[in-house]
């Protein structure tokens, strides 16, 4: 048990039997995260960045998800423990903060409410204590006249403050773990970053560990100290943020990088376009999984197209799964992609 | 609120006086446009045989040669400030409500409607609390279990149940559960429950249960469906993630999500049954609204006519009252203003 | 509900009422073996069935409809009549035995029949004495009067009888006794002393004593009488009395303390006491009535069509029941006035035409329907004469050589089409149009059915001469009972061609035959029954040779003789059973 991180995810796959076929959403992923720091999760529609989120809370239906591997949360194993051990943990020592608080928040609850019955059921507490509680939260996540808008029903909130909300129930029992799946996604730029904040401040100040869930490059450069990026359910690229932001070695990590707005860049430039589609979780695409949108395809062929390339360390905890010599990525980051993300000038 | 109740009030105050105008004329005028003279008419509210002088007479007494209007202004005036009766021995008032008096048996209307209202009240509420746990229950187990052996035969079971008419059941179980097996009471032996809560109850377990395997059905299938969709929802996956306990998040998240259409539902079938549970109260001879609506209607028994529509009438606009302010209640983004 | 759903259904029920009923019948097994009557088919029909005179019980009563009026001096129903007995004494009524004899008057109230004089225009009555109302009050000869007058008010009681106001010798616009308070009526009722009563005519009537017998002669104390009201409670002069009354719902009868056997020599009075449902599923009742939860279906018009199944099939559940006929007959009016039925040869074609055993088909067959008819008047009325003008050989299902006989002569060698009539909510007659449709379509003579609303079928359709002309409405369903077993109270209002009036309303619809209405005034004015009999045998011959009516069966009911009932017969005045003799085991 000592020496164990944190949060410690071994070898975790997610598969869902359906009648066209075996999804496998997420199939062999294995990462580490300890108090304090942050884990941004990127990735496309579909990569499996919410399933995995999902599966560690225990979130899966038993029915029609076969969850396999190891999810170690402070020394405890989750995927072999009883559903009802893992739902005590749920709310109090791992939280979630969903997308689009709308549609998460029950519509027919007050706001107050609905965190009151996150509080009370993990403490024993007077009702009138939770309220309080309650309105110390909205207050700590900056909602004005917090005494006030606790009685307030979701569709009264605006789309920021619903998310404040949301933030506030994830964190009414002082979660150790706190995962937010694209906690920004449906909000204002401006809201976003207020949000941003936020949620950075909260983490320094409750030492939790942070998984952030999200497609978007900038949100995770913004809060995250390791990067890990999905792709058809497997890790393709994982190391410290400053390493992914810093020297990619991954041509689809290059092309989210790419893809990034940023305006300090000129906009028409498009530089690394990641062609196609999305792979089918079903049939996932022989050899590397990436390689039929891959721009560099035939200088790794034909073992991309046989082989599934594996996750390899290439140096300080950063990792990539790539058929391309090192060599040769360092030489077309450095040489092709670099200049194109310079600031314009 | 409470402007938002008047005008409600008021609402329903014009539909019922409507209702009362329309039924007034379907009852004369198509008769008229078909060639119909108050004597004509008259001759329904005659025995056998009657002299032509007869029915004169009583086209006379019942004010059929009076303009149309006229009878209606009487009929309407009685509601509000009573009416007189020329009993033959003797003058009655008819208090307010006045409903006039029957075209047939010339007893006053409202007494023995009112009289009847209880057993129609005590079928609908015991048959509607049945209905609607065994119905949501069953739903909310189906939509839980879909697909399995639960589900399959239970919504077999409510197939059957919405298809097959009240008075095949009816019949059929009083045949089998009162005349054969003798567990439950024969037809027509209803009792007021003030007279006796346990006979009022044998008497009207079988036709509750009846009624209600007819409703519980449609109840059972629309919970089924509503649980699918509410059990998918966003804020139901925030619940667990919230480590709330199943059950919890079933029915406090799930089933309260589900329950919107159903109270809506619920409330428009409580108020059409109020307004007479007319196929039940005939198959176990049970003296309510229902069938005091027939023996009027068959006889063409004018007042009846009238008290039944505005009795029925009076439900479903009460009824449907009561469904938009519970609408609110349910639902917090329903604002009333 | 489909015909396949109901089927099933009728499956099921019968098959459970078939496992209780075999348990029912086990257990009387033993009283069975003692009682001097055999449980048989028809057995309570001209013999008293299971005689005993053992009191006490409850019989247990119900009605698929309502009494039109519990108010003897309104209420127009046979069963209503037949009933009322239980709570009331008329100045005369029906013998309470079984057979021919329940056709015949006897003393109730009176001591004895009516005594005619003035050639049958003046009536005289005695009433017995001792006579107590519930309340110990005596009963007296003004109280009869007071009854018979209120009777007449018909803004007060449209639904009862008008015999009396149309036969009275009543001051010119009497208005009952209500309206018309103060007014002297002697030129119509006399009461010279608490015990007599004289009823003056306006002209002779040889048939009061039937008058007498009706409801509307049971006293009513004038001080005790509530009008309209009156029906809520009425006070008694019968074994029993009301106890309670619901309207619509249901009443219960109880002894009446004040009722002595020595004034009364007809009544058992038997069960200790009456209860009454009211408007019970017909269907729901049939089954109560056939498991033994009821004793009697007070209406007495025999069980459901639904229920022949349960009853006749099976041995032991069709011996207990009875078939008997009643006063009714159903037929069809062929209506000279219209084209070309003015000519006798061309409604003779439709006599021919005919298929009998189609018409007692339609009506329900030879239980439920009845017996195929060939004379107006049906066998339980005194002065029935079998006789079949109309001869259509041994299968019944017409002749069609004669009635293509009778269409040469008629000169319609080819047919013709006209219009046949019927009340559009009555199946039965339904079926008929569609049988005699067919029937009549092997000679050519083609039928066009025309339903009509049965609340105004006489009065603005088929019994409306000028709709019937304009429309051509050759035959028309009707049907006939008459008041009592009388061939005065059957015939009077179906061939007297004085009834018919041309704004509509009569249920003669097709007889105008001068001769025949001679032979009526003949009829009413003779006060000796045994002289009028043979009047009406003619009557029923004349129409008969004019081809005006086609009579199609003698209606006969299938009764079910309750579990547990003593003392059951049927009365043939009533074609029901003798509620007055009924006890309990």
């Amino acid at each position: 048990m000592t020496g164990r991180p944190f949060l410690d995810v071994r070898d975790l796959r997610i598969h869902f039997p359906t009648d066209d076929g075996l999804v496998r959403s997420v199939d062999g992923l294995s990462f580490s995260l300890e108090r304090g720091r942050t884990l941004g999760i990127v990735g496309e529609s579909g990569s499996g960045k919410s399933v995995t989120s999902l599966g560690i809370l225990g979130l899966h239906n038993r029915r029609n998800a076969r969850v396999a591997g190891e999810i170690w949360l402070d020394g405890e194993e989750l995927v072999g423990a009883g559903a009802e051990s893992v739902r005590r943990l749920r709310g109090k020592k791992m939280a979630m903060i969903f997308q689009d608080p709308l549609s998460a928040m029950h519509p027919y609850y007050t706001v107050g409410a609905q965190i009151v019955e996150a509080y009370r059921l993990h403490n024993r507490v007077s009702k009138a204590v939770a309220r309080k509680h309650a309105v110390d939260l909205l207050g700590r996540v900056g909602i004005p006249q917090a005494a006030r808008r606790v009685d307030d029903y979701p569709h009264q909130f605006s789309g920021g403050m619903r998310q404040r909300a949301m933030i506030a129930m994830a964190l009414s029992n002082d979660p150790d773990l706190l995962i937010a799946d694209e906690p920004t996604t449906a909000l204002d730029v401006t809201v976003q970053a207020q949000i941003l904040d936020l949620m950075r401040d909260l983490q320094v100040e409750f030492n939790s560990a942070l998984i952030i869930i999200t497609h978007d490059l900038g949100v995770v450069a913004e809060l995250a100290d390791d990067v890990m990026v999905m792709y058809a359910g497997r890790a393709i690229e994982h190391g410290p943020a400053n390493a992914i932001f810093g020297r990619p070695e991954h041509p689809y990590t290059w092309g989210l990088l790419g893809s990034m707005p940023r305006l300090d860049r000129v906009l028409t430039d498009r530089l690394i376009p990641i062609s196609g589609s999305p792979p089918s979780l079903i049939n996932v695409p022989s050899g590397c999984a990436f390689h039929p949108r891959c721009a560099y395809e035939d200088r790794s062929a034909p073992a991309s197209r046989e082989e599934a390339p594996e996750l390899l360390d290439v140096g300080g905890g950063h990792r990539v799964r790539c058929h391309l010599p090192a060599e040769l990525r360092r030489e077309i980051w450095a040489r092709e992609i670099k200049p194109k993300l310079e600031p314009a000038s | 609120m409470i402007t938002y109740i008047l005008r409600r009030v008021l609402a329903a105050v014009l539909l019922l006086f409507i209702v009362s105008v329309v039924t007034f004329s379907i009852f004369f005028i198509v008769p008229r446009l078909a060639g119909a003279t108050p004597e004509t008419l008259a001759t329904r509210y005659v025995g056998r045989a009657a002299t032509a002088e007869t029915v004169k007479i009583r086209a006379e007494s019942l004010g059929l040669y009076d303009p149309v209007v006229v009878q209606y202004g009487n009929w309407a005036k009685g509601i509000f400030a009573g009416a007189e009766y020329d009993y033959g021995s003797g003058v009655e008032q008819c208090p307010p409500p006045c409903f006039g008096y029957s075209f047939v048996t010339n007893q006053p209307v409202w007494p023995e409607l009112k009289d009847r209202i209880p057993v129609t009240v005590s079928l609908a509420i015991g048959a509607s609390l049945i209905w609607l746990v065994g119905g949501v229950a069953t739903g909310v187990l189906s939509a839980l279990r879909r697909g399995s052996v639960f589900d399959r035969a239970t919504m077999g079971i409510a197939l059957a149940g919405v298809s097959l008419p009240i008075f095949f059941t009816g019949l059929a179980s009083l045949a089998i559960f009162s005349y054969w097996l003798g567990w439950t009471a024969p037809g027509g032996s209803y009792t007021d429950f003030t007279a006796n809560p346990a006979k009022w109850a044998y008497a009207l377990i079988l036709p509750w249960i009846t009624l209600a395997f007819l409703y519980a059905a449609g109840y059972a299938r629309l919970t089924r469906a509503g649980m699918l969709d509410t059990m998918g929802e966003d804020y139901v996956r925030t619940a667990r993630a919230k480590g709330l306990a199943e059950r919890t998040v079933i029915v406090k998240h799930g089933l309260r999500g589900a329950l919107t259409p159903i109270i809506t539902i619920f409330g428009l079938d409580v108020g059409l049954l109020l307004g007479g549970a007319v196929l039940t109260e005939k198959t176990f001879s049970l003296p309510g609204v229902g069938k005091y609506a027939i023996d009027a209607i068959v006889n063409n028994d004018l007042p009846k006519v009238m008290g039944v529509t505005m009795l029925a009438a009076f439900f479903i606009v009460f009824a449907n009252l009561v469904v938009d302010l519970l609408y609110a209640v349910v639902d917090p983004r329903v604002r009333l203003s | 509900m489909t015909r396949r759903t109901r089927a099933w259904a009728a499956g099921v029920l019968a098959l459970t009422l078939g496992l209780s009923t075999a348990c029912g019948g086990e257990a009387n097994n033993d009283d069975n073996n003692t009682d001097p009557a055999k449980a048989e088919f028809n057995a309570a029909l001209t013999k008293v069935f299971n005689a005993s005179d053992k009191t006490g019980g409850t019989m247990k009563i119900a009605n698929a409809g309502d009494w039109d009026s519990l108010d003897p001096g309104e209420t127009y129903y046979g069963y209503a009549w037949n009933f009322a007995r239980l709570y009331g004494r008329s100045l005369l009524t029906w013998k309470t035995e079984p057979g021919e004899a329940g056709n015949e008057l006897v003393p109730d109230l009176a001591e004895g029949l009516g005594e005619p004089s003035e050639g049958g225009k003046t009536w005289t009555y005695k009433i017995r004495k001792g006579v107590l109302y519930e309340d110990g009050t005596e009963v007296k000869a003004a109280d009869v009067k007071h009854a018979v007058l209120r009777s007449t008010d018909k803004a007060t009681f449209p639904n009862g009888p008008a015999y009396f106001e149309g036969y009275l010798n009543l001051p010119a616009g009497y208005k009952g006794p209500y309206k018309s308070k103060g007014v002297n009526t002697d030129s119509a009722i006399e009461t010279p002393d608490d015990y007599t009563i004289v009823f003056h005519l306006k002209a002779p009537f040889g048939g009061f004593d039937y008058f007498a017998h009706m409801p509307q002669t049971m006293p009513v104390p004038a001080a005790k009488d509530t009008g309209a009201k009156y029906r809520q409670h009425v006070i008694s002069t019968g074994p029993y009395m009301f106890e309670k009354n619901e309207q619509g719902k249901s009443f219960t009868l109880v002894r009446n303390p004040k009722w002595s056997k020595d004034t009364d020599p007809l009544r058992k009075a038997l069960p200790d006491r009456y209860e009454v449902s009211l408007k019970v599923n017909a269907e729901d009742l049939d089954n109560r009535l056939l498991s033994g939860d009821l004793h009697l279906d007070v209406v007495g018009g025999g069980v459901q069509a639904a229920s022949l199944s349960k009853v006749l099939p099976k041995p032991d559940v069709k011996a207990q029941a009875d078939n008997p006929g009643s006063a009714r007959l159903w037929y069809t009016s062929i209506t000279p006035q219209v084209a070309p039925l003015d000519n006798i040869e061309c409604r003779k074609a439709i006599m021919y035409a005919a298929d009998r055993v189609g018409y007692q088909t339609a009506f329900g067959g030879e239980f439920a329907g009845g017996d195929i008819a060939t004379t107006l008047l049906p066998p339980v009325i005194p002065g029935h004469e079998k006789f079949d003008l109309y001869p259509v050989g041994g299968d019944n299902k017409g002749d069609v050589a004669k009635a293509k006989e009778a269409l040469t002569k008629c000169g319609q060698p080819n047919g013709f089409a006209t219009g046949i009539a019927y009340r559009a909510e009555r199946p039965k007659e339904k079926a008929l149009a569609e049988s005699l449709q067919q029937s009549l379509s092997r000679v050519g003579i083609k039928l066009t059915p025309k339903p009509f609303p049965q609340g105004d079928y006489f009065s603005q359709y088929a019994g409306n001469p000028p709709y019937v002309r304009t429309n051509k409405i050759g035959l028309a369903v009707n049907g006939w009972q008459a008041d009592w077993n009388d061939g005065f109270g059957f015939l009077s209002q179906i061939v007297d061609s004085r009834v018919i009036r041309e704004t509509g309303g009569s249920s003669n619809v097709s007889v105008r035959i001068p001769e025949v209405d001679q032979l009526l005034d003949k009829a009413i004015a003779e006060t000796d029954a045994a002289k009028r009999e043979p009047i009406w045998t003619e009557i029923d011959k004349r129409v008969m040779e004019e081809a005006v009516i086609l009579p199609g069966v003698y209606a006969k009911s299938l009764l079910v003789r309750g579990k547990g009932l003593t003392n059951v017969f049927v009365n043939q005045a009533y074609g029901q059973y003798d509620y007055l003799s009924l006890g309990l085991q």
